[in-house]
């Protein structure tokens, strides 16, 4: 390596190869921003309509930030959003009570049918979700849960019932915690409750955190069930609902600006939860017990 | 398989007090615990869990008295009695008999058949907890006082105490929907022929015109099973494929501002899909900014029919979902890249390999070795990707005459055939069938895997 030449040569290479990977690199990173970007200036787009001709408007409005929160008769947001939100926490606490309970109790506790339950979940997890849509809505509605101010109720029984097939991430995570930990908690005369709320539950917190984040923010992205529960109970609408109907026929004319800003309105918390989440997730994975 | 032959290793002790025992070993007032639950708790003076285990059996034969019994007995039938207009003296007028109806005798019929399973479960408990108390008694230990029990269902039956309440609402809301589901592919409940009130069993009827590639439904699910694996298969190598290469793009040594460039793509992940592909689908609609700012540079004369010819749609939905999945790559392979051992491009680079040759020699095969589950993962992930489907194309263009369109994948095709169409029969066939491909795909490399061979591996 000590030739002038070939450092020489290396050395152009290099340099063009730099060239390349940061155009390439410039390229993509517009390409992946563009649809953002193209969002957050129709959020302020003055000009009415959904036939947008440029891609900068010609004028700029708060007008259609305003619009969401006044023009409350067709589509309401803010009560969406209040919707949205009251389902969200229900479900985040239910479902990451089912979650702990099952991954506690298949990770740190043997039983009779450990094995069976945890392939029943594996099968269960192989049938298409939209299979049996049909089926809970029609159990929902022969339970008289699809009706008036039971929609919410319904919402929630939705996005939580099933936790109990997710533990694989949070029973993983409890796998690599030692055993040792729970032995030393029992000889010290704990129940496997304590063991439970007083040593693991401490140890899993940044994997917790990413639970209930993980949680939280199902009612806010999914719209194909909460759609289908509501149908035309616009007063239960989900953000998630109520943003794909300004979209339809009917509706995009007049609120196609709205849309975006409806969009940026709620991707801006949900980015920021997201990250969090990220945060934790790798604290979890890079910081688990080392037996 | 050599794993057959192994002796198998019991994790429990065979329980001394099972039904079976229970019932041969058990004296007369343990044997009429079968007959009247509780009785072997009663008589041995723990009252609370005798009179919880009688409670049950009189709530659970209240209901079968009541309602259970014909709710099973309707089933074979499916109810036969159309709603009619009978002519009614008194009134004179015709008033509506409203007759049976199929879907609900099939539901009601199916949760009957639940809540029997659920009392089998617990009647077994009843007999061998008042085996458990005859056994007890005989020994001369003492009894579980109700307190105790309690506390136990804390500590050494905490796992009952866990699970009771998730697997509970699993049964309901999961398990009794697909039970309810799967009967349906055996019968004829269709919008076609008016069958959506009453229905019968048909057998293998609807399978073998799913199946049949000359039917107008057969050669539907055949085009939408190639598409729908050509798509998984697209969507999961390319992505990853890419994804690697721009991963590695960013982790070269000389490549500047690293986290802004992951900051850029992770931005995709953090807004919520339905968001960034509605707009993404505005972008491209026929009048959208795209066509028009092509139509006006003088690129093209007319919109291209970027989701309305099948061709286009097809291979705009592959290269959009690059744009949903590459961001994903990155983030799990970044890690993985900095593992790969170094002293092998030291090697190749002494023995004068070029960059592409590292990267089909070294870093491709031990990327396909480490993301190996991981790829399978997100294959059956794609055979199930509804969103981007759905809120793209809609499944579209649609042919006139067929109910699934050429981008439709089977479970998009499903949701149109059940909550569009009402056909659900045909859509419970292809839910079974999806079903089939993802257990076929998954059994192949689950039980493959480190972490459910050897789940203690870590401890």
């Amino acid at each position: 390596m000590n030739k002038d030449k070939k450092t020489g040569s290396l050395k152009a290479q290099r340099l063009v190869s730099d060239i390349v990977v940061h155009t390439i690199l410039a390229i993509m990173a517009v390409v992946w921003v563009i649809p953002l970007v193209w969002l957050v200036l129709i959020s302020f787009r003055g000009e009415a309509g959904n036939n947008v001709t440029t891609f900068i408007p010609k004028s700029f409005t708060l007008a259609n930030y305003v619009k969401l929160f006044t023009e409350t008769t067709t589509i309401n947001f803010p009560r969406m959003f209040v919707n949205t939100f009251f389902i969200a926490i229900c479900s985040c606490l239910i479902s990451t009570f089912f979650v702990l309970a099952v991954s506690f109790a298949l990770s740190r506790l043997r039983w009779r049918m450990r094995k069976t339950y945890m392939n029943m979940a594996m099968v269960i997890t192989l049938f298409p979700g939209f299979m049996s849509m049909m089926a809970v809505y029609f159990l929902l509605k022969a339970m008289g849960l699809t009706e008036g101010n039971m929609i919410p109720l319904a919402l929630i029984i939705n996005f939580s019932a099933g936790a109990g097939v997710g533990f694989h991430v949070m029973k993983g995570y409890m796998d690599t915690i030692p055993f040792a930990l729970d032995e030393a908690g029992m000889l010290d005369g704990a129940t496997r409750w304590q063991v439970f709320t007083k040593i693991i539950l401490p140890l899993c917190k940044p994997m917790i955190v990413y639970q209930v984040i993980t949680s939280f923010l199902g009612p806010w992205v999914d719209f194909i069930f909460a759609k289908m529960i509501c149908r035309t109970s616009t007063q239960y609408y989900t953000v998630s609902v109520g943003l794909y109907t300004m979209l339809e026929k009917e509706y995009v004319f007049q609120w196609f600006n709205s849309f975006a800003a409806g969009a940026v309105l709620i991707s801006i918390p949900i980015s920021i939860l997201f990250i969090a989440m990220q945060n934790c997730y790798q604290e979890a994975m890079g910081g688990a017990v080392k037996g | 398989m050599a794993k057959a032959k192994a002796p198998k290793r019991l994790e429990f002790a065979p329980n001394p007090y099972s039904l079976k025992n229970s019932l041969t070993k058990g004296n007369l007032v343990t044997k009429l615990s079968a007959v009247v639950m509780g009785l072997g708790n009663l008589a041995n003076k723990q009252i609370l869990k005798g009179l919880m285990f009688l409670t049950i059996e009189v709530i659970y034969l209240y209901y079968m008295l009541t309602s259970g019994i014909e709710a099973i007995g309707l089933l074979p039938s499916l109810g036969d009695t159309p709603t009619q207009e009978v002519w009614n003296d008194n009134l004179g007028a015709y008033e509506y008999v409203i007759g049976d109806n199929s879907q609900l005798i099939l539901l009601y019929g199916v949760v009957a058949i639940v809540i029997t399973v659920a009392f089998v479960v617990l009647w077994r408990a009843a007999v061998s907890s008042a085996y458990r108390a005859q056994c007890y008694k005989a020994e001369g230990k003492p009894l579980p006082t109700f307190v105790q029990d309690v506390k136990a269902q804390f500590d050494e039956r905490l796992y009952g105490t866990l699970m009771v309440p998730p697997f509970v609402a699993l049964c309901i809301f999961t398990i009794t929907p697909l039970l309810y589901m799967i009967p349906m592919a055996f019968t004829n409940y269709s919008k076609l022929g008016d069958k959506l009130v009453l229905f019968d069993w048909v057998g293998l009827e609807t399978f073998i015109t799913v199946v049949n590639p000359s039917g107008v439904i057969g050669r539907q699910f055949w085009s939408v099973l190639g598409w729908t694996l050509t798509w998984a298969f697209f969507a999961t190598f390319l992505c990853f494929f890419l994804g690697t290469i721009v991963a590695m793009m960013i982790n070269r040594k000389t490549t500047r501002i690293k986290s802004f460039w992951r900051t850029i793509f992770s931005l995709t992940i953090a807004i919520p899909q339905f968001v960034s592909l509605l707009v993404i689908r505005t972008m491209f609609e026929p009048n959208g900014i795209i066509n028009t700012m092509l139509i006006n540079a003088g690129i093209v004369d007319s919109a291209v029919p970027f989701f309305t010819n099948t061709t286009w749609a097809r291979c705009m939905i592959i290269i959009i979902n690059l744009w949903v999945g590459i961001p994903y790559t990155i983030m799990q392979v970044t890690g993985i890249l900095q593992n790969i051992p170094a002293d092998q491009y030291e090697a190749a680079s002494i023995d004068g390999a070029n960059t592409v040759q590292v990267f089909f020699n070294i870093t491709l095969p031990y990327m396909l070795f480490v993301m190996a589950p991981n790829m399978i993962t997100s294959f059956t992930g794609n055979i199930n990707n509804f969103n981007i489907i759905y809120l793209l194309s809609a499944g579209g263009p649609t042919e006139v005459g067929n109910s699934a369109g050429n981008t439709d994948l089977l479970v998009t095709w499903l949701y149109k055939l059940s909550v569009d169409q009402q056909r659900y029969n045909v859509a419970a066939v292809i839910g079974i069938f999806t079903f089939v491909v993802l257990a076929i795909v998954s059994l192949i490399t689950y039980r493959n895997t480190g972490s459910y061979k050897n789940e203690e591996g870590f401890r």
